[in-house]
Protein backbone atom coordinates (compact mmCIF):
# COMPACT_ATOMS: atom_id res chain seq x y z
CA UNK A 1 0.00 0.00 0.00
CA UNK A 2 2.14 2.73 -1.29
CA UNK A 3 1.20 6.28 0.40
CA UNK A 4 2.34 9.03 -1.99
CA UNK A 5 4.92 11.46 -0.17
CA UNK A 6 6.07 14.20 -2.65
CA UNK A 7 3.80 15.03 -6.23
CA UNK A 8 5.53 16.12 -9.39
CA UNK A 9 4.73 19.71 -8.24
CA UNK A 10 6.31 18.96 -4.66
CA UNK A 11 9.05 17.63 -6.07
CA UNK A 12 9.61 20.70 -8.76
CA UNK A 13 9.44 23.05 -5.70
CA UNK A 14 11.81 20.82 -3.78
CA UNK A 15 14.20 21.34 -6.49
CA UNK A 16 13.90 25.05 -7.12
CA UNK A 17 14.32 25.84 -3.11
CA UNK A 18 17.85 23.02 -3.92
CA UNK A 19 18.65 25.43 -6.97
CA UNK A 20 18.72 28.55 -4.68
CA UNK A 21 20.25 27.00 -2.06
CA UNK A 22 22.91 25.96 -4.01
CA UNK A 23 23.73 29.57 -5.79
CA UNK A 24 23.07 31.36 -2.08
CA UNK A 25 26.01 28.96 -0.67
CA UNK A 26 28.35 28.85 -3.76
CA UNK A 27 27.60 32.63 -4.05
CA UNK A 28 26.51 32.78 -7.28
CA UNK A 29 27.13 29.68 -10.93
CA UNK A 30 30.67 30.65 -11.57
CA UNK A 31 32.72 27.44 -10.96
CA UNK A 32 29.91 25.04 -10.43
CA UNK A 33 30.00 21.61 -11.73
CA UNK A 34 26.78 19.38 -10.85
CA UNK A 35 26.94 15.52 -11.37
CA UNK A 36 24.35 13.02 -11.14
CA UNK A 37 24.66 9.84 -9.70
CA UNK A 38 22.93 7.51 -12.78
CA UNK A 39 20.21 6.92 -12.95
CA UNK A 40 17.90 9.74 -11.08
CA UNK A 41 20.57 11.49 -9.93
CA UNK A 42 21.43 12.48 -13.88
CA UNK A 43 17.68 13.85 -14.17
CA UNK A 44 17.64 15.67 -11.22
CA UNK A 45 21.50 17.29 -11.78
CA UNK A 46 20.20 18.38 -15.25
CA UNK A 47 16.86 19.91 -13.70
CA UNK A 48 18.98 22.11 -11.17
CA UNK A 49 21.61 23.06 -14.01
CA UNK A 50 18.40 24.35 -15.84
CA UNK A 51 16.69 26.11 -12.69
CA UNK A 52 20.02 27.46 -12.17
CA UNK A 53 20.19 28.77 -14.87
CA UNK A 54 17.15 30.18 -15.43
CA UNK A 55 17.70 32.17 -11.94
CA UNK A 56 21.06 33.61 -12.77
CA UNK A 57 20.31 34.30 -16.46
CA UNK A 58 23.69 35.98 -16.78
CA UNK A 59 25.55 32.63 -15.55
CA UNK A 60 27.90 31.48 -19.04
CA UNK A 61 27.09 28.06 -18.70
CA UNK A 62 26.58 25.77 -15.94
CA UNK A 63 28.46 22.48 -16.56
CA UNK A 64 26.39 19.12 -15.61
CA UNK A 65 27.39 15.64 -16.04
CA UNK A 66 26.76 11.86 -14.53
CA UNK A 67 29.25 10.27 -12.56
CA UNK A 68 28.91 6.38 -12.21
CA UNK A 69 29.69 4.89 -8.96
CA UNK A 70 29.47 1.44 -10.08
CA UNK A 71 33.28 0.43 -9.51
CA UNK A 72 33.76 1.92 -6.79
CA UNK A 73 30.96 0.17 -4.74
CA UNK A 74 32.26 -2.19 -1.71
CA UNK A 75 29.78 -4.68 -2.09
CA UNK A 76 30.86 -5.84 -5.66
CA UNK A 77 31.46 -9.35 -4.98
CA UNK A 78 28.20 -9.67 -2.61
CA UNK A 79 25.84 -9.08 -4.98
CA UNK A 80 24.93 -10.00 -8.78
CA UNK A 81 27.47 -8.42 -11.61
CA UNK A 82 26.08 -4.70 -11.86
CA UNK A 83 25.91 -3.32 -15.24
CA UNK A 84 27.82 0.72 -15.15
CA UNK A 85 26.15 3.55 -16.38
CA UNK A 86 27.81 6.27 -18.20
CA UNK A 87 30.34 8.83 -16.92
CA UNK A 88 30.56 12.05 -18.33
CA UNK A 89 32.49 14.86 -16.43
CA UNK A 90 32.09 17.62 -18.51
CA UNK A 91 35.54 19.50 -18.35
CA UNK A 92 38.47 19.57 -15.47
CA UNK A 93 37.07 19.77 -12.38
CA UNK A 94 39.98 20.50 -10.52
CA UNK A 95 39.64 23.84 -8.47
CA UNK A 96 35.58 23.62 -8.46
CA UNK A 97 32.70 23.21 -6.73
CA UNK A 98 30.90 19.96 -7.42
CA UNK A 99 27.40 19.61 -6.15
CA UNK A 100 26.69 15.64 -6.01
CA UNK A 101 22.83 15.11 -6.82
CA UNK A 102 21.29 11.22 -5.88
CA UNK A 103 17.52 10.52 -5.48
CA UNK A 104 17.76 9.12 -2.01
CA UNK A 105 20.17 8.94 0.65
CA UNK A 106 20.29 5.97 2.74
CA UNK A 107 23.29 4.17 4.10
CA UNK A 108 25.47 6.56 2.60
CA UNK A 109 27.66 4.13 0.65
CA UNK A 110 26.89 5.34 -2.95
CA UNK A 111 27.98 8.34 -1.60
CA UNK A 112 31.64 7.00 -0.44
CA UNK A 113 31.95 5.55 -3.81
CA UNK A 114 30.73 9.33 -5.24
CA UNK A 115 33.69 10.66 -3.27
CA UNK A 116 36.48 7.94 -4.83
CA UNK A 117 35.70 8.32 -7.93
CA UNK A 118 35.63 11.79 -7.72
CA UNK A 119 38.79 11.84 -6.69
CA UNK A 120 40.00 9.81 -9.81
CA UNK A 121 38.90 12.90 -12.29
CA UNK A 122 40.59 15.60 -10.27
CA UNK A 123 40.46 17.64 -7.35
CA UNK A 124 37.46 19.83 -6.77
CA UNK A 125 38.03 22.67 -3.92
CA UNK A 126 34.63 21.60 -2.33
CA UNK A 127 32.02 18.73 -2.85
CA UNK A 128 28.63 19.26 -1.70
CA UNK A 129 25.69 16.28 -1.34
CA UNK A 130 22.24 17.45 -2.85
CA UNK A 131 19.67 14.51 -2.50
CA UNK A 132 15.81 14.90 -2.96
CA UNK A 133 14.93 12.15 -0.18
CA UNK A 134 17.17 11.67 3.12
CA UNK A 135 15.30 8.28 4.52
CA UNK A 136 17.99 8.22 7.35
CA UNK A 137 20.05 5.25 8.58
CA UNK A 138 23.26 5.98 7.33
CA UNK A 139 25.97 3.73 7.43
CA UNK A 140 28.53 6.27 7.11
CA UNK A 141 29.59 9.26 8.65
CA UNK A 142 27.79 11.39 5.25
CA UNK A 143 24.82 13.79 5.58
CA UNK A 144 23.55 16.13 2.79
CA UNK A 145 24.14 19.66 2.36
CA UNK A 146 20.96 20.20 0.35
CA UNK A 147 17.63 18.00 1.12
CA UNK A 148 14.52 18.03 -0.83
CA UNK A 149 12.36 16.03 2.10
CA UNK A 150 13.32 14.22 5.15
CA UNK A 151 11.65 11.20 4.93
CA UNK A 152 12.24 9.76 7.85
CA UNK A 153 11.61 5.60 7.67
CA UNK A 154 11.91 2.52 8.91
CA UNK A 155 14.41 0.06 6.94
CA UNK A 156 11.20 -2.54 6.02
CA UNK A 157 9.50 0.30 4.24
CA UNK A 158 10.35 0.74 0.44
CA UNK A 159 10.92 4.50 -0.89
CA UNK A 160 9.35 4.20 -4.53
CA UNK A 161 10.70 7.77 -6.50
CA UNK A 162 9.30 8.15 -9.62
CA UNK A 163 10.77 10.71 -12.50
CA UNK A 164 8.99 11.37 -15.66
CA UNK A 165 12.13 10.87 -18.22
CA UNK A 166 13.07 7.62 -16.37
CA UNK A 167 9.54 5.95 -15.02
CA UNK A 168 6.97 7.67 -17.11
CA UNK A 169 5.64 9.24 -14.00
CA UNK A 170 6.40 11.11 -11.70
CA UNK A 171 6.13 11.13 -7.15
CA UNK A 172 7.74 9.73 -4.34
CA UNK A 173 5.70 6.88 -2.39
CA UNK A 174 6.46 5.15 0.81
CA UNK A 175 4.83 1.64 1.55
CA UNK A 176 5.59 -1.36 3.13
CA UNK A 177 6.86 -1.22 7.26
CA UNK A 178 5.01 -1.88 10.09
CA UNK A 179 1.63 -4.00 10.45
CA UNK A 180 -0.95 -1.39 10.55
CA UNK A 181 1.69 1.29 10.09
CA UNK A 182 -0.67 4.55 8.44
CA UNK A 183 1.51 6.99 9.39
CA UNK A 184 0.31 10.51 8.87
CA UNK A 185 2.72 12.74 6.63
CA UNK A 186 6.29 13.11 7.55
CA UNK A 187 5.68 11.19 11.02
CA UNK A 188 9.04 9.42 11.89
CA UNK A 189 8.02 5.50 11.78
CA UNK A 190 11.62 4.80 13.09
CA UNK A 191 9.43 5.34 16.51
CA UNK A 192 6.90 2.52 15.71
CA UNK A 193 9.30 -0.21 14.32
CA UNK B 1 28.76 -14.28 -16.18
CA UNK B 2 30.82 -17.38 -15.61
CA UNK B 3 33.23 -18.11 -18.10
CA UNK B 4 34.00 -16.33 -21.37
CA UNK B 5 35.33 -19.94 -23.22
CA UNK B 6 32.96 -18.94 -26.81
CA UNK B 7 31.01 -16.48 -28.82
CA UNK B 8 29.01 -19.06 -29.95
CA UNK B 9 26.97 -19.39 -26.93
CA UNK B 10 26.76 -15.67 -25.99
CA UNK B 11 23.22 -14.23 -27.14
CA UNK B 12 22.65 -10.76 -28.20
CA UNK B 13 21.81 -9.15 -25.43
CA UNK B 14 25.16 -10.70 -23.24
CA UNK B 15 27.17 -9.24 -26.08
CA UNK B 16 25.70 -5.78 -26.16
CA UNK B 17 26.11 -5.23 -22.74
CA UNK B 18 29.64 -6.49 -23.24
CA UNK B 19 30.53 -4.24 -25.41
CA UNK B 20 28.67 -0.87 -23.53
CA UNK B 21 30.99 -1.86 -20.55
CA UNK B 22 33.42 -1.75 -22.41
CA UNK B 23 32.32 1.71 -23.79
CA UNK B 24 32.72 2.74 -20.18
CA UNK B 25 35.86 1.39 -19.73
CA UNK B 26 37.28 3.15 -22.62
CA UNK B 27 36.34 6.27 -20.98
CA UNK B 28 38.47 5.65 -18.11
CA UNK B 29 41.82 5.61 -20.64
CA UNK B 30 41.08 9.66 -20.91
CA UNK B 31 40.62 10.07 -16.78
CA UNK B 32 43.52 11.81 -14.72
CA UNK B 33 43.71 8.24 -13.36
CA UNK B 34 43.50 5.51 -15.65
CA UNK B 35 42.56 3.41 -13.20
CA UNK B 36 39.62 1.30 -11.61
CA UNK B 37 39.60 -0.03 -7.96
CA UNK B 38 37.13 -2.72 -8.95
CA UNK B 39 38.98 -6.35 -8.85
CA UNK B 40 41.11 -4.75 -5.68
CA UNK B 41 42.56 -8.22 -4.09
CA UNK B 42 41.15 -10.50 -6.92
CA UNK B 43 44.29 -12.46 -9.00
CA UNK B 44 44.27 -12.58 -12.95
CA UNK B 45 47.09 -15.38 -13.67
CA UNK B 46 47.73 -15.40 -17.28
CA UNK B 47 48.23 -19.04 -18.33
CA UNK B 48 49.85 -19.08 -21.51
CA UNK B 49 50.87 -22.31 -23.34
CA UNK B 50 51.53 -20.69 -26.78
CA UNK B 51 53.73 -17.41 -27.28
CA UNK B 52 51.24 -13.90 -27.68
CA UNK B 53 52.81 -11.09 -26.38
CA UNK B 54 50.05 -8.70 -27.93
CA UNK B 55 47.29 -11.07 -26.27
CA UNK B 56 48.92 -10.98 -22.74
CA UNK B 57 49.94 -8.15 -22.13
CA UNK B 58 46.74 -6.37 -23.13
CA UNK B 59 44.99 -8.76 -20.50
CA UNK B 60 47.73 -7.68 -18.19
CA UNK B 61 46.83 -4.01 -18.95
CA UNK B 62 42.89 -4.67 -18.70
CA UNK B 63 43.48 -6.16 -15.23
CA UNK B 64 45.80 -3.75 -13.60
CA UNK B 65 43.59 -0.80 -15.10
CA UNK B 66 41.11 -2.78 -12.86
CA UNK B 67 43.42 -3.23 -9.49
CA UNK B 68 43.88 -6.96 -9.94
CA UNK B 69 46.66 -8.74 -9.17
CA UNK B 70 48.28 -10.02 -12.35
CA UNK B 71 50.74 -13.38 -12.49
CA UNK B 72 51.86 -14.63 -15.72
CA UNK B 73 52.99 -18.08 -16.19
CA UNK B 74 54.08 -19.15 -19.73
CA UNK B 75 54.09 -22.52 -20.22
CA UNK B 76 58.14 -22.38 -21.77
CA UNK B 77 60.74 -23.05 -18.90
CA UNK B 78 57.96 -24.21 -16.73
CA UNK B 79 56.90 -26.83 -14.56
CA UNK B 80 54.76 -27.95 -17.81
CA UNK B 81 58.06 -28.31 -20.02
CA UNK B 82 58.98 -30.28 -17.44
CA UNK B 83 55.79 -32.25 -18.40
CA UNK B 84 53.14 -30.91 -15.56
CA UNK B 85 49.65 -31.92 -16.81
CA UNK B 86 46.98 -29.04 -17.02
CA UNK B 87 45.28 -30.66 -14.28
CA UNK B 88 48.37 -30.11 -12.05
CA UNK B 89 49.40 -26.74 -13.25
CA UNK B 90 45.48 -25.98 -12.65
CA UNK B 91 45.48 -27.43 -8.95
CA UNK B 92 48.50 -25.20 -8.53
CA UNK B 93 46.69 -22.09 -9.49
CA UNK B 94 43.92 -22.98 -7.46
CA UNK B 95 45.95 -23.78 -4.48
CA UNK B 96 47.48 -20.01 -4.98
CA UNK B 97 44.04 -18.29 -4.59
CA UNK B 98 43.82 -17.49 -8.38
CA UNK B 99 40.07 -15.63 -8.85
CA UNK B 100 40.43 -15.34 -12.88
CA UNK B 101 42.61 -17.45 -15.45
CA UNK B 102 43.40 -16.36 -18.80
CA UNK B 103 44.12 -19.16 -20.89
CA UNK B 104 45.83 -19.32 -24.62
CA UNK B 105 46.55 -22.98 -25.52
CA UNK B 106 47.27 -25.24 -28.88
CA UNK B 107 44.75 -27.33 -27.83
CA UNK B 108 40.97 -26.56 -29.21
CA UNK B 109 38.78 -27.57 -26.11
CA UNK B 110 41.63 -26.93 -23.77
CA UNK B 111 39.93 -23.81 -21.85
CA UNK B 112 36.49 -25.95 -21.52
CA UNK B 113 38.03 -28.21 -19.57
CA UNK B 114 39.63 -26.01 -17.29
CA UNK B 115 36.14 -24.45 -16.94
CA UNK B 116 34.20 -27.89 -16.38
CA UNK B 117 36.85 -29.74 -14.20
CA UNK B 118 36.19 -28.69 -11.27
CA UNK B 119 40.11 -28.54 -10.38
CA UNK B 120 39.40 -25.09 -10.36
CA UNK B 121 36.85 -22.53 -9.10
CA UNK B 122 38.27 -19.10 -10.91
CA UNK B 123 36.15 -18.02 -14.09
CA UNK B 124 38.08 -18.93 -17.05
CA UNK B 125 38.40 -16.37 -20.00
CA UNK B 126 39.61 -17.99 -23.74
CA UNK B 127 42.72 -16.03 -24.89
CA UNK B 128 42.96 -18.56 -27.86
CA UNK B 129 42.23 -21.94 -28.38
CA UNK B 130 43.97 -24.21 -30.99
CA UNK B 131 41.79 -23.46 -34.17
CA UNK B 132 38.67 -23.21 -32.14
CA UNK B 133 37.61 -19.66 -30.42
CA UNK B 134 39.20 -16.07 -29.24
CA UNK B 135 36.48 -14.80 -28.06
CA UNK B 136 38.48 -11.50 -27.09
CA UNK B 137 39.29 -10.79 -29.92
CA UNK B 138 35.60 -11.02 -31.62
CA UNK B 139 34.70 -8.86 -29.26
CA UNK B 140 37.18 -6.16 -29.38
CA UNK B 141 36.66 -6.21 -33.46
CA UNK B 142 33.05 -5.82 -32.74
CA UNK B 143 33.47 -3.28 -30.33
CA UNK B 144 35.88 -1.56 -33.09
CA UNK B 145 33.62 -1.65 -35.98
CA UNK B 146 30.77 -0.36 -33.80
CA UNK B 147 32.62 2.20 -32.52
CA UNK B 148 33.33 3.58 -36.34
CA UNK B 149 29.48 3.67 -37.35
CA UNK B 150 28.38 4.86 -34.55
CA UNK B 151 31.13 7.06 -32.86
CA UNK B 152 29.87 8.68 -29.34
CA UNK B 153 26.59 6.86 -29.95
CA UNK B 154 27.20 3.38 -30.03
CA UNK B 155 25.43 2.55 -27.04
CA UNK B 156 23.13 -0.23 -26.45
CA UNK B 157 23.42 -0.66 -30.94
CA UNK B 158 24.08 -4.25 -32.72
CA UNK B 159 25.53 -4.36 -35.94
CA UNK B 160 22.31 -4.97 -37.97
CA UNK B 161 22.70 -5.22 -41.33
CA UNK B 162 26.63 -3.88 -41.36
CA UNK B 163 28.55 -6.23 -44.21
CA UNK B 164 31.87 -8.23 -42.92
CA UNK B 165 34.15 -9.62 -45.21
CA UNK B 166 37.22 -12.22 -43.67
CA UNK B 167 39.93 -12.68 -45.91
CA UNK B 168 42.52 -15.13 -44.85
CA UNK B 169 43.61 -18.79 -43.65
CA UNK B 170 39.92 -19.54 -42.28
CA UNK B 171 40.58 -22.99 -42.09
CA UNK B 172 42.95 -22.63 -39.11
CA UNK B 173 42.15 -19.40 -37.91
CA UNK B 174 40.55 -19.12 -34.18
CA UNK B 175 39.72 -15.26 -34.85
CA UNK B 176 37.38 -16.29 -38.00
CA UNK B 177 35.36 -18.21 -36.27
CA UNK B 178 34.56 -16.29 -33.05
CA UNK B 179 34.14 -13.40 -35.21
CA UNK B 180 31.17 -15.18 -37.33
CA UNK B 181 29.66 -16.06 -34.49
CA UNK B 182 29.61 -12.68 -32.99
CA UNK B 183 29.18 -10.88 -35.73
CA UNK B 184 25.73 -13.05 -36.57
CA UNK B 185 24.49 -13.13 -33.22
CA UNK B 186 24.91 -9.39 -33.53
CA UNK B 187 23.20 -9.06 -36.90
CA UNK B 188 25.71 -8.67 -39.54
CA UNK B 189 26.42 -10.59 -42.64
CA UNK B 190 29.60 -12.08 -42.75
CA UNK B 191 31.33 -13.80 -46.40
CA UNK B 192 34.34 -15.59 -45.88
CA UNK B 193 36.94 -15.57 -48.68
CA UNK B 194 40.01 -17.87 -48.84
CA UNK B 195 41.88 -20.44 -50.99
CA UNK B 196 39.80 -23.28 -51.35
CA UNK B 197 42.63 -25.26 -49.47
CA UNK B 198 42.31 -22.62 -46.28
CA UNK B 199 38.64 -22.99 -45.82
CA UNK B 200 37.34 -26.15 -44.09
CA UNK B 201 35.31 -28.71 -45.82
CA UNK B 202 32.15 -28.75 -44.42
CA UNK B 203 30.48 -25.03 -43.74
CA UNK B 204 26.51 -26.23 -43.82
CA UNK B 205 26.72 -25.21 -40.23
CA UNK B 206 27.74 -21.95 -40.15
CA UNK B 207 26.01 -18.51 -41.19
CA UNK B 208 28.25 -17.20 -43.83
CA UNK B 209 28.73 -16.68 -47.42
CA UNK B 210 31.97 -18.15 -48.35
CA UNK B 211 33.84 -18.01 -51.63
CA UNK B 212 37.45 -18.06 -53.16
CA UNK B 213 37.21 -14.78 -55.18
CA UNK B 214 38.41 -11.52 -53.08
CA UNK B 215 37.92 -9.43 -56.38
CA UNK B 216 34.41 -9.92 -56.59
CA UNK B 217 34.25 -9.86 -52.59
CA UNK B 218 36.15 -6.50 -52.86
CA UNK B 219 33.63 -5.14 -55.87
CA UNK B 220 30.57 -6.29 -53.65
CA UNK B 221 31.23 -2.96 -51.66
CA UNK B 222 31.52 -4.20 -48.18
CA UNK B 223 31.33 -2.72 -45.31
CA UNK B 224 34.20 -4.16 -43.40
CA UNK B 225 37.55 -6.27 -44.84
CA UNK B 226 39.35 -7.93 -41.80
CA UNK B 227 42.04 -9.12 -43.30
CA UNK B 228 43.54 -12.66 -41.22
CA UNK B 229 47.39 -13.41 -40.46
CA UNK B 230 48.62 -16.08 -42.60
CA UNK B 231 50.74 -17.61 -40.18
CA UNK B 232 54.36 -18.77 -41.42
CA UNK B 233 54.13 -22.48 -40.46
CA UNK B 234 51.58 -22.75 -43.48
CA UNK B 235 53.55 -21.50 -46.17
CA UNK B 236 55.51 -24.79 -45.87
CA UNK B 237 52.65 -26.88 -45.58
CA UNK B 238 51.64 -26.82 -49.14
CA UNK B 239 48.19 -24.94 -48.54
CA UNK B 240 49.35 -22.52 -51.60
CA UNK B 241 52.38 -22.47 -53.74
CA UNK B 242 54.01 -19.54 -52.36
CA UNK B 243 53.72 -16.45 -50.62
CA UNK B 244 53.79 -14.01 -53.87
CA UNK B 245 50.84 -15.96 -55.60
CA UNK B 246 48.79 -15.47 -52.03
CA UNK B 247 49.65 -12.48 -52.10
CA UNK B 248 48.52 -11.53 -55.63
CA UNK B 249 44.94 -13.69 -55.54
CA UNK B 250 44.19 -13.04 -51.50
CA UNK B 251 46.23 -10.18 -50.44
CA UNK B 252 44.60 -6.73 -49.90
CA UNK B 253 47.36 -4.62 -52.03
CA UNK B 254 47.09 -1.04 -53.34
CA UNK B 255 44.94 -1.64 -56.23
CA UNK B 256 42.48 -3.68 -54.33
CA UNK B 257 42.60 -1.23 -51.67
CA UNK B 258 41.81 1.93 -54.01
CA UNK B 259 38.51 0.02 -55.40
CA UNK B 260 37.08 -0.28 -51.63
CA UNK B 261 34.94 2.58 -50.84
CA UNK B 262 36.93 5.09 -48.60
CA UNK B 263 34.51 4.87 -45.88
CA UNK B 264 35.52 1.02 -45.60
CA UNK B 265 36.64 -0.13 -42.60
CA UNK B 266 40.12 -2.39 -42.89
CA UNK B 267 40.69 -4.38 -39.94
CA UNK B 268 43.45 -6.86 -39.12
CA UNK B 269 43.90 -8.70 -35.35
CA UNK B 270 48.02 -7.99 -35.91
CA UNK B 271 50.84 -8.95 -36.12
CA UNK B 272 50.77 -7.97 -40.02
CA UNK B 273 52.15 -9.16 -42.44
CA UNK B 274 53.23 -6.36 -44.53
CA UNK B 275 53.02 -6.99 -48.76
CA UNK B 276 51.71 -10.46 -47.96
CA UNK B 277 48.17 -10.00 -47.17
CA UNK B 278 48.18 -6.52 -46.58
CA UNK B 279 50.14 -3.52 -48.04
CA UNK B 280 51.14 -0.80 -46.14
CA UNK B 281 48.74 1.77 -48.49
CA UNK B 282 45.89 -0.26 -46.58
CA UNK B 283 47.42 -0.81 -43.04
CA UNK B 284 48.10 2.86 -42.47
CA UNK B 285 45.05 4.17 -44.59
CA UNK B 286 42.27 6.19 -42.49
CA UNK B 287 39.75 3.36 -43.12
CA UNK B 288 42.52 0.90 -41.16
CA UNK B 289 41.78 -0.25 -37.48
CA UNK B 290 44.85 -1.49 -36.47
CA UNK B 291 46.15 1.06 -34.08
CA UNK B 292 42.15 1.37 -33.02
CA UNK B 293 42.07 -2.34 -32.33
CA UNK B 294 45.39 -2.86 -29.97
CA UNK B 295 43.55 0.02 -27.94
CA UNK B 296 40.26 -1.34 -28.02
CA UNK B 297 41.44 -4.48 -26.72
CA UNK B 298 42.40 -3.38 -23.21
CA UNK B 299 38.88 -2.03 -22.73
CA UNK B 300 36.88 -5.20 -24.04
CA UNK B 301 39.38 -7.50 -21.78
CA UNK B 302 38.34 -5.03 -18.52
CA UNK B 303 34.92 -5.56 -19.46
CA UNK B 304 34.97 -9.31 -19.84
CA UNK B 305 37.07 -9.27 -16.57
CA UNK B 306 34.86 -7.23 -14.79
CA UNK B 307 31.80 -9.45 -15.75
CA UNK B 308 33.61 -12.52 -14.62
CA UNK B 309 35.21 -11.72 -11.29
CA UNK B 310 33.05 -9.02 -10.28
CA UNK B 311 29.90 -10.29 -9.06
CA UNK B 312 29.32 -13.04 -6.25
CA UNK B 313 30.49 -16.34 -7.96
CA UNK B 314 27.64 -18.25 -6.78
CA UNK B 315 24.97 -16.12 -7.83
CA UNK B 316 26.39 -15.70 -11.69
Amino acid sequence: MARTVLNQADIARALTRISHEILESNRGAENLVILGIPTRGVVLARRIAETIQRIEPTATNVRVGSLDVTMYRDDLGHTRTRTPSRTLVPGSIDGVTVVLVDDVLYSGRTIRAALDALGDHGRPTIVRLAVLVDRGHRELPIRADFVGKNLPSSTAERINLHLLEVDGDEFVSIDGGPPGGEHPDGVDTEAAS
Amino acid sequence: MRHLLSTKGLSQGEAIRLLDIAEDMADVADREVKKLPTLRGKTVVNLFFEDSTRTRISFEAAAKRLSADVINFSAKGSSVSKGESLKDTAQTLAAMGADGVVIRHPASGAPHVLAESGWIDAGIINAGDGTHEHPTQALLDAFTIRRRLHRGAARGKGLDGVTVTIVGDILHSRVARSNLWLLTTLGAHVTLIAPPTLLPMDMSGWPAESGFDLDAAIDAGPDVVMMLRIQQERMNAAFFPNSREYSRRWGLDDERFGRLAPTTIVMHPGPMNRGLEISSAAADSAGSTVREQVANGVSVRMAALYLLLSGDREDS
